[in-house]
């Protein structure tokens, strides 16, 4: 799994392709860990390509949002999250914590 | 189907259920669920029934029906206390939000039915259904 992240003036942006499981997210969490622990705090994941998320992977973004919000210093937003990732995500009721946008151009305007 | 226990098997067992999930004609919204709750299932056999990675493997079959599909996983690993399994508590602040129980709760939330036995020869059989929508 490739993950790709890209800074910006006011955020950093995660994209990644295909299945995130218990053997890739490991990958995912280095990438919001080496963008938190250089100071930057808000951070867009663009989901557009993503077409699998286990709960190790909803895992990983919660772990991530806890150190964004701490402080009231940023936050992580979510682009085209796929309707059957979502649904599994409101079912067990974590959809909540996250604004979720439909491009990118908004996710990154918003901060 | 017999997939090593390992992490990286995943992604093959997924694909698996995916082409079983289309022959059942299941409908993409389904075979996702299934996809879900068989990848949450397999990780706590690896993780947790063999306490690591290549400690054993997984077999896993599906049955298909007329009006559902059953998977069945079978492992040789430790015994697996699904009712011992905290139920995680959602719906709570960010902070509060704790990770264990949520894989077990998830399969639940996806599959219409899920049975657990321990064979005599010390065999985990996890049986899961999903109607068809």
């Amino acid at each position: 799994m490739e993950v790709i992240t890209s800074q910006y003036k006011r955020c950093d942006l995660i994209k990644t392709s295909g299945r995130v499981d218990s053997s890739t997210a490991p990958q995912l969490e280095e990438a919001f860990n080496s963008i938190i622990d250089a100071g930057r705090h808000k951070i867009v994941f663009d989901m557009t390509d993503v077409n699998f998320m286990s709960s190790k992977a909803w895992w990983v973004l919660i772990d991530a949002q806890k150190k964004c919000k701490r402080y009231n210093r940023g936050e992580v937003t979510l682009v085209k999250v796929q309707e059957n990732i979502r649904e599994s995500l409101d079912l067990v009721g974590m959809g909540s914590y996250f604004q979720m946008f439909d491009d990118v151009t908004a996710a990154v305007g918003s901060f | 189907m017999v997939f090593s226990g390992c992490l990286t098997s995943l992604p093959q067992i997924s694909e698996f259920i995916a082409k079983s999930g289309e022959r059942a004609d299941m409908g993409s919204k389904a075979i996702y669920q299934v996809q879900l709750a068989v990848d949450e299932a397999c990780t706590n056999i690896i993780e947790h029934g063999y306490g690591g990675e290549n400690k054993g493997d997984i077999d896993c079959s599906v049955i298909i029906g007329q009006k559902d599909m059953t998977i069945i996983l079978r492992d040789k690993g430790k015994p697996f206390k699904m009712d011992k399994v905290p139920q995680p508590k959602l719906n709570v602040p960010l902070e509060e939000l704790q990770p264990r129980g949520v894989g077990v709760f998830l399969m639940q939330q996806m599959m219409d039915e899920i049975k657990y036995e321990r064979t005599t020869d010390a065999e985990n059989v996890l049986t899961m259904i999903k109607r068809k929508p």
